[in-house]
């Protein structure tokens, strides 16, 4: 790109971003339901001289459209893909959009126009998307007809492009800027009068527009939580017993209290201790030195070991559940003429953002506040006032720009409950609470751990004819969400083998197809980790899909393809994978290929690997990734996230969280290795939609990256992978 | 203790130990500098030390001496390195949380090394990031280098047979 034109794209980026971090508060109990089908006509405000068009558009003079946003910005660039699809719908100029976060309060206050925050599950788009382009066709009809009734003419006379609104008929022109004042004290038109664009005509979405945040991230101006200054401000270090389940006995406060700018320890809850310094790392220090008692109970005897032999037991024990169970599997299998059994295991991982969890509060009698990177802003909102005692309506919460979620900072909160349980003990005083690396480690909410048995039957053909799918491994919501397991079956475990269309469903047709689940939960917290159980579960299938096909003497991919006629959509995305990729094409000696397809929120995707493999080095030189997301809003940002998941892809690889002495081990980053530069390979990414669904974009293709790379692996070798990470098979990505 | 930092010299009264990314945050108030791991792993932390890349998270203050230190606020006045342009032409960033310690250290590896190969970016881009923006990170070191081996994102927008007739596969590197 030349010179000028990227130095005006910076200068309009950085005025593009507005930081919301100085609205006005409210609060809101948890436990909303997302309002079916948002009303946009009930999103204008009303006051004199405000241009505010409705909740999601405000058009300055200057002819500045102001777009709203309610879901987090982590990376994964829903900020500017909801942003271009408000202005796809309200025909604005692209070059003049600004966004601009909301608060949970104010979502509160207004009755949650905007729509849920929480930014998870890969919904930030595919959920919000029909609410915010009638938010913007909404402002678009005001805009116009004010126009039209300056001009005293019919509103169908008029027209607009680029934020100008014309009349053909007498030549008249105004723009945005000029009528916005008129709009706003319009009564917004009948929501069924409301007619979207159809999404193969867009002009700004649909497109790889430049993300509007990216200015203050090349030159360290963009303030993440963790860089939050305020007047006064102590700051705190806390640890809490290593081992889940352990408590606080006591501690020497004597050892630590003369040490520079000590201001107290203090028992943040059962389990955790915290020291407030005047600067973080003098608060950091005075912890390390501290002398903490801990009573770690039973728990401490727990290690991977013990672990790995409560999930083996689940493999053959009588109490899973069986989700599909079509023909009768174990049946087929057993008299099937080549039977082929595998185990295959994953172990515990960490989210490891690289912003480590961090809050910062400031509590008084009468109001609390929150700064915090939340994947969920009303979720902090909500622990705030109930940690602090105080009325939603006394509380704030002001999120920041996330250093990575990756599905640890959304509905548990645990930051903001430990800040605020330090901040009571500093009325008035802001204190910023940060976890070192370790501390980050070490209370995470880990990728549930799982062992996975598959049995298959194949006929004489070389026909599968059974297929036996048992998980045994930890349930997130028996620790999480225990109200989500209905009638003790925890259908969540099993995603991406779903029977039903539309989210997660298995892709292939079985004649005799068993999927089971026994729930075998350990006493390590675990929660939801970019992809969830999409990630064991495609690689368990997908690597096992090879060996069967090996077994079958068929190629991998002509063997899943006969089994996948049924899935068009599956199917479809696996064909576009393998044709770009060059599947069959020769490859220069020692390189092989491996492939798997998958499904998960929403979405349908495939990946080729291109790998080779010498005396335990492997190297991933090419992948290319398909994906089948309905709708495309910015293939700029897909592609970012499908590049993100293969190095997401690559840490399920090589990473593993092992439990000793009931205790996280692998503290830091020199144990905890995520991919490297060198490590990845050049990936394609290839956008496939089909215009007829929303698909989700930042988890799905993470699913797929592990079990085409170990499939590969499989070709060159001969050997399966059954157990992650690769260094236990003297495998290391190089 | 005297310390320079961007061209401007600080008086920070703090014990010598401290390293150096928290006087630069606490003690200077340069918060682009950011803490990831605090064992010189992650590199987000990487400031420049009489032009030479160093983890500043394990660098303690005593050990700066009269050398002057570069914090990604002092790169350019106004994002114009040609690392910072080569970023934000191809939209480097996605949380951008490690972004200025990767720029700090392709900054280093330009300025010793003015067209680096991708070897020799294998080896000095060994900083995290946990989105995984490495593909552009590649590319925007060599568009800041000048060469004209482009890349950045590879798209490949694809008409899915049956489903979408109309559209024509077309490929793009954007």
């Amino acid at each position: 790109m030349k010179k000028t034109q990227h130095e005006s794209t910076t200068n309009l980026s950085r005025r593009r971003f507005v930081v919301g971090t100085a609205a006005a508060g409210g609060g809101l109990a948890l436990g909303f339901n997302l309002p079916l089908g948002i009303d946009p006509a009930a999103a204008q405000t009303v006051g004199a001289g405000n241009t505010e068009v409705n909740a999601w558009v405000v058009v300055k003079p200057d002819d500045t459209c102001v777009i709203r946003i309610a879901r987090s910005e982590m990376g994964q660039g829903t900020h500017t893909g909801l942003a271009q699809l408000v202005a796809e719908e309200l025909a604005c100029d692209w070059n003049k959009v600004a966004i601009e976060p909301i608060t949970a309060g104010q979502n509160l206050a207004r009755k949650r126009v905007w729509g849920e925050m929480a930014t998870g599950g890969s919904r930030g788009i595919r959920i919000s998307q029909d609410y915010v382009r009638r938010g913007g066709a909404v402002a678009r009809m005001m805009l116009l007809q004010a126009a039209a009734d300056q001009w005293k003419v019919p509103v169908g006379e008029v027209t607009v492009t680029d934020g100008i609104i014309t009349h053909p008929a007498s030549g008249r022109s105004t723009s945005y800027g000029k009528v916005a004042a008129a709009a706003a004290k319009l009564t917004p038109p009948d929501p069924k009068s409301i007619k979207l664009k159809n999404p193969r005509e867009w002009k700004i979405a649909g497109k790889p527009m430049k993300r509007l945040d990216t200015a203050p991230k090349v030159n360290g101006s963009m303030v993440y939580s963790i860089d939050l200054k305020l007047p006064g401000m102590v700051y705190a270090a806390v640890k809490a017993c290593p081992v889940y389940g352990g408590k606080l006995a006591g501690w020497d406060e004597s050892k630590v209290s003369r040490m520079p700018g000590f201001s107290g320890v203090i028992q943040v809850d059962d389990a955790t201790v915290a020291v407030v310094a005047n600067t973080w790392w003098r608060a950091k220090s005075a912890l390390e030195a501290l002398p903490i008692k801990w009573d770690e109970g039973p728990n401490a005897k727990q290690s991977s070991a013990t672990i790995a032999a409560h999930l083996r037991e689940g493999l053959t024990s009588n109490d899973a559940f069986a989700d599909i169970n079509v023909g009768d599997a174990p049946k087929a299998i057993a008299g099937a003429a080549n039977r082929i059994e595998a185990v295959y295991s994953t172990p515990f991982l960490s989210h490891a953002c690289m912003e480590p969890m961090n809050c910062t509060v400031r509590i008084t009698a009468d109001k609390a506040e929150v700064w915090m990177p939340s994947q969920n802003a009303e979720a902090s909102l909500a622990a705030l006032s109930t940690a602090s005692g105080l009325a939603l309506e006394q509380c704030q919460a002001y999120n920041h720009t996330l250093g990575g979620g990756f599905g640890r900072r959304g509905g548990t909160q645990d930051f903001v409950r430990q800040a605020v349980a330090i901040g009571r003990r500093y009325p008035g005083t802001p204190v910023k609470m940060i976890w070192s690396r370790e501390e980050d480690q070490a209370h995470d909410f880990y990728r549930p751990i799982s062992q996975c048995k598959l049995s298959a039957g194949l006929d004489q053909n070389g026909n599968l004819v059974g297929l036996h799918i048992r998980v045994s491994g930890q349930s997130i919501n028996a620790y999480l969400a225990p109200h989500n397991i209905k009638d003790g079956k925890d259908r969540r475990q099993l995603q991406g083998y779903w029977p039903e269309p539309g989210d997660a469903q298995i892709g292939y047709t079985v004649p005799n197809l068993r999927t089971e689940y026994a729930m075998r939960n350990t006493h390590v917290p675990v929660g939801p980790w970019r992809g969830v159980n999409t990630n064991q579960n495609g690689l368990y299938l997908e690597c096992f899909m090879d060996e069967v096909a090996r077994a079958a003497g068929k190629d991998p991919l002509e063997f899943r393809r006969a089994l996948m006629k049924n899935h068009p959509k599956h199917l479809g995305v696996l064909n576009a994978a393998a044709e770009k990729a060059g599947w069959g094409k020769p490859l220069p000696a020692g390189v092989h290929r491996g492939i798997a397809q998958f499904m998960g929120y929403a979405s349908y995707v495939a990946a080729v690997a291109e790998v080779s493999v010498k005396g335990g080095e492997v190297k991933v030189l090419r992948m290319v990734l398909a994906t089948n997301c309905g709708h495309a809003v910015n293939p700029a940002t897909i592609a970012a996230q499908v590049e993100g998941s293969v190095a997401y892809g690559f840490d399920s690889l090589q990473s593993e969280i092992t439990v000793q002495d009931g205790r996280a081990v692998e503290l830091n980053y020199h144990a905890y290795p995520i991919a490297r530069l060198y490590q990845l390979p050049k990936i394609e990414t290839v956008v496939a939609p089909t215009y007829d669904f929303w698909g989700g974009v930042g988890e799905p293709t993470i699913c797929v990256t592990a079990p085409a790379v170990l499939n590969a692996i499989f070709a060159a070798t001969g050997k399966p992978v059954h157990t992650l990470p690769l260094k236990n098979h003297g495998l290391r990505i190089v | 203790m005297l310390i320079n930092v961007n061209s401007k010299s600080y008086d920070v009264e703090i014990e010598p130990d401290t390293p150096l990314l928290w006087v630069l945050r606490e003690s200077i108030g340069l918060t682009g500098t950011k803490y990831g791991c605090g064992i010189a792993q992650c590199g987000a932390c990487t400031v420049h030390l009489d032009g030479e890349p160093v983890r500043s998270c394990s660098l303690p203050l005593s050990a700066v001496g009269n050398r002057r230190v570069v914090t990604i606020e002092g790169l350019s006045p106004d994002s114009s390195h040609p690392v910072q342009k080569a970023w934000a032409a191809l939209d480097v960033p996605q949380c951008g949380y490690c972004q200025s310690g990767q720029i700090m250290a392709a900054a280093a590896l330009l300025s010793r090394n003015p067209k680096p190969a991708d070897r020799d970016i294998d080896e000095a881009m060994t900083n995290i990031c946990r989105c995984g923006t490495y593909q552009r990170i590649r590319a925007a070191i060599h568009m800041a280098a000048g060469s004209d081996k482009g890349g950045g994102s590879v798209i490949h927008m694809a008409g899915m047979a049956g489903a979408d007739a109309s559209a024509a596969d077309r490929s793009t590197e954007v």
